[in-house]
């Protein structure tokens, strides 16, 4: 057999039994190192389940730490004995014990013996990586690290600290590049055998001795000095997540694994029953030399760090509640608020929603109740319209209605009347599109039946309300895609304004407004702000209604909206 | 101490901690759940039942069982006896402290073994996960549909609220407290305040400085309770379905409301009593009917994190 497999074991031996059976029944002798912290009791265990194999043989066993010399020093020796006692083997195979083979050992001979002199090891410069965990990638080469990453972390951090600021570094053996790479590789024998026979050996041992994490390194560099053809990947499927965390397979990553087409995965759950029953047994396949191809299963797992990472924009839930303005979205989708428009244009939401293809809300603040589109007293998600729970937390309430609503655009009426408590929060998220008529809440006003000296109360009470709101609008935090008219500019050409922001929810509708939202009779408004001014209150926010000078609507006169960001 | 079956208890076993009260024709149903989920071994508290739920649990071969005639009230709600037990015989493992209504569900639940989750979350130093009770309901009046012992309880109760949920950070444990649900819309609609909480985090690797400080709600050191993410990403959790809007239902609240035995003078009890007496219905057309986790995670209500 032209293959030979090393296995690096310290737990779940019994798996690592099956995994060296097979191989060794297929024709492919091993060599395992048990870490020396293994107990007797289990090693022994894991001797006499692979007894009556004589191509199963022990390496010396080391003290394995994580990121240190020993697992280097573990490498070799195992490599030296496969060498030194199976003649045969060509390529060296370096697995783990949570290493499973995917594929019959005959195909990966067949893939090799077609590439003989290539050597298998991902091998990279420090400038292209970015894995490395603590942020150390080519430090890894020039500094020292006595202290343990996983016990010791304060002496680390502070050591390496110390020599940064020293300006403290070793040099690097001559005609070394440093290249790291993944630490399960499969090497020739001729490349092997010349890290290994390196008359120079004895001085790259003591460098790399103090290296960094050297088992992603030593093999990764030294085989830049020697082998004739280095495809710089690893035939071992093996993902890290963002913690340098190996990603791990379970029973139900069968079909992926085996479309994988790769030889050999890890790691491997050790309760997989069904990974291991399936690819452990006999089988008859057609032989195959396809050339493995890990896509979907890279996919998978890069979408899972994602998720841990960034997360669903405008998701808060038990595990995702992220900080003020730390949120990666505000609200999942874009939405739209408009205010004063419902009190300047009768039935303005039914007008609206014939134009764009949304779903229009009344006042989802109102005080009395959320104004579900529809009169509808419930909304997606089981949302209540009740006004008590809904102030109980309002900005719960809105993220709550753009979340359960997802794949559909929600457009909702505002005004001072409303629930404030959402103010900064619609401001600053780049998702809300914000368009107010300024002063429009008059209108109601006008049109009531109240007395005067309630009216005038209520308009100083709401002007003020508005101006708090429109100073939000106006400041330098804004996100939100803010437009605000005075009334009466509004009022004198409203087609260009509502032209502007349909086109602007629906982008792909080109369809011209045909219709204008009917208007409410503005006749005696003029009049009726001079009032309010004869009673000491300024109306500030309407523009320029001259007492009975009644506006005409759409004059020809194009009045100018402005846009704040 | 009825049934000490402790010595079964092995290195690395999953054991799950319940407080009970005449829950007989439930138990079958939760023990089997919780076997095929994987966990080994179960240490109830059984607060002086009557019905027979003692003697059943006694037979049980993975069952240690404790009885008490005190007060559920003064033992802060049975935190008291789950936090001795949890002391005692949770260190070192990873404990699951459940009530008899509670079915933990998390990612991969239907594929994978609860060990399976733990180890993941060993590799990872994380020892506390969250799963939110989702309180799960029948279409139609609570007590149309009779429970049958053995019975899956969401066969009957298999709506849910989807998307109502208020979430705000306790300042001084730092764990999230989450209201909503059909109790917060339909009993607490006027006092939104008072509705019941639906944070808990009740899978905990035990240590023995650990304590479960109100219900599994939260824990000290309140390290345990920070289980979100604060910079955007999303870590694991799941959901505890929660099997309480089941027949029988009037019975036990009657019973409850007669112990007063249970927080803030009851109000809970007090609300559903009177809701009951109209013959209430939770369902609504917005309900979410429960088909499985991947659902969930859809939903936004569960995430499977960096766990693939």
């Amino acid at each position: 057999m032209s293959i030979g497999f090393i296995m690096m074991c310290h737990t779940a031996l019994d798996r690592a039994a099956q995994v060296a059976r097979f191989w060794a029944t297929n024709g492919a002798p091993v060599v395992i190192h048990v870490d020396k912290r293994v107990p007797d009791r289990e090693f022994n265990g894991l001797r006499a389940a692979v007894a009556d194999f004589d191509t199963i043989s022990f390496s010396r066993r080391y003290k394995c730490d994580w990121g240190t010399w020993s697992l280097v020093a573990a490498a070799q020796a195992a490599s030296e004995q496969m060498l030194a006692r199976h003649a045969e083997v060509r390529h060296v195979f370096l697995a783990s014990g949570a290493c499973l083979p995917l594929r019959p050992v005959q195909e990966l001979v067949d893939y090799l013996d077609a590439r003989p002199y290539t050597d298998f090891i991902e091998s990279v410069t420090t400038a292209e990586v970015d894995w490395t965990v603590g942020g150390i990638d080519m430090e890894r080469f020039t500094l020292r690290f006595p202290f343990s990453w996983k016990k010791q972390r304060r002496l680390f951090d502070r050591y390496v600290h110390l020599q940064r600021r020293l300006g403290l570094k070793r040099k690097i053996p001559a005609g070394l590049v440093p290249h790291l790479g993944s630490q399960w590789w499969c090497l020739t024998r001729q490349t092997l055998s010349a890290i290994l026979q390196d008359p120079e050996r004895p001085t790259y041992d003591r460098y790399f001795k103090k290296v960094w994490i050297p088992d992603e390194s030593y093999f990764q560099t030294l085989a830049r000095l020697y082998a004739t053809s280095i495809e710089s990947r690893s035939l071992t499927l093996s993902k890290f997540d963002f913690q340098g965390k190996p990603h791990i397979f379970y029973d139900d990553h069968l079909q992926l694994l085996r479309r994988s087409d790769c030889f050999v995965a890890r790691k491997i759950w050790p309760r997989a029953e069904r990974l291991y029953a399936t690819f452990l047994s006999a089988r008859q396949e057609a032989e195959s030399t396809a050339e493995p191809n890990p896509a979907k299963i890279d996919r998978l797992f890069a979408k899972a760090v994602e998720r841990r990472t960034k997360g669903r924009p405008g998701l808060y839930m038990q595990s995702r509640f992220p900080l003020l303005d730390r949120e990666n979205g505000k609200t999942s989708a874009p939405y739209s608020i408009f205010q004063g428009f419902s009190d300047l244009f009768e039935n303005f939401d039914g007008w609206l929603s014939k134009y764009v293809g949304a779903r229009v809300h009344g006042h989802l603040f109102a005080p009395g109740r959320a104004e579900f589109a529809g009169g509808e007293t419930m909304f997606n998600g089981c949302l209540s319209d009740s006004a008590k729970l809904r102030d109980y937390n309002p900005r719960a309430f809105l993220t709550n209605v753009i979340w359960n609503s997802r794949g559909e655009r929600q457009c909702f009426m505002f005004s001072p009347r409303d629930t404030q408590d959402i103010n900064w929060f619609t401001a600053t998220d780049p998702n809300a599109q914000i368009s107010v008529i300024s002063g429009a809440w008059a209108v109601p006003l006008f049109r009531s039946n109240e007395n005067f000296a309630t009216i005038r109360a209520e308009a100083a009470r709401l002007q003020q309300l508005e101006l708090n709101h429109l100073s939000i609008l106006r400041s330098m935090y804004v996100k939100a895609r803010v437009r605000i008219w005075n009334m009466a500019d509004f009022v004198e050409n409203p087609m260009e304004p509502l032209q502007t922001i349909i086109d602007e929810i629906s982008p792909r509708a080109t369809r011209r407004l045909t219709e204008a939202p009917q208007m409410v009779d503005l006749t005696g408004f003029g009049q009726f702000l001079q009032n309010l001014k004869n009673q000491g209150m300024q109306p500030r926010l309407m523009g320029d209604f001259p007492v009975g000078g009644d506006p005409r609507p759409n004059a020809s006169r194009r009045g100018r909206p402005y846009l704040v960001k | 101490m009825l049934n000490d079956q402790t010595g079964k208890i092995g290195r690395g076993d999953i054991l799950a901690f319940v407080t009970l009260r005449n829950e007989r024709i439930r138990l079958p149903y939760f023990l089997r759940y919780y076997r095929d989920m994987g966990v080994h071994h179960f240490l109830i508290v059984d607060n002086a039942s009557d019905d027979g739920s003692t003697a059943y649990l006694k037979a049980q071969p993975d069952v240690s069982l404790w009885r008490t005639e005190a007060s559920y009230k003064r033992a802060r709600f049975g935190v008291d006896w789950m936090n001795w037990l949890l002391r005692k015989y949770g260190t070192g493992h990873w404990t699951l402290t459940v009530d008899p209504d509670e079915f933990f569900v998390y990612p991969f639940c239907d594929t994978r073994p609860i060990t399976a989750l733990t180890d993941w979350l060993d590799t990872y130093d994380i020892r506390s996960f969250p799963a939110m009770l989702l309180d799960m309901y029948p279409k139609g009046p609570i007590d149309a549909v009779p429970y049958k012992e053995g019975q899956d309880p969401f066969e009957i109760a298999c709506w849910f609220d989807s998307g109502n949920y208020t979430i705000s950070k306790n300042p001084q444990l730092h764990n999230l407290w989450i209201q909503g649900g059909p109790r917060a819309r339909m009993f607490f609609a006027h006092k939104p305040q008072a509705a019941p909480s639906l944070n808990k985090i009740p899978l905990v690797k035990w240590e023995r400085s650990f304590a479960f400080t109100s219900s599994t709600h939260m824990l000290l050191p309140r390290g345990l309770n920070t289980v979100y993410d604060e910079w955007g990403g999303e870590k694991a959790s799941g959901c505890l379905l929660h099997a309480k809007f089941l027949s029988p239902m009037a019975d036990k609240v009657t019973e409850e409301l007669e112990r007063r035995e249970h927080f803030a003078g009851s109000r809970e009890y007090k609300a559903y009593a009177r809701m009951l007496s109209e013959e209430p219905e939770l369902w609504c057309k917005w309900s979410e009917k429960y088909i499985n986790w991947r659902q969930l995670e859809i939903l936004g209500l569960i995430s499977k994190g960096n766990w693939a």
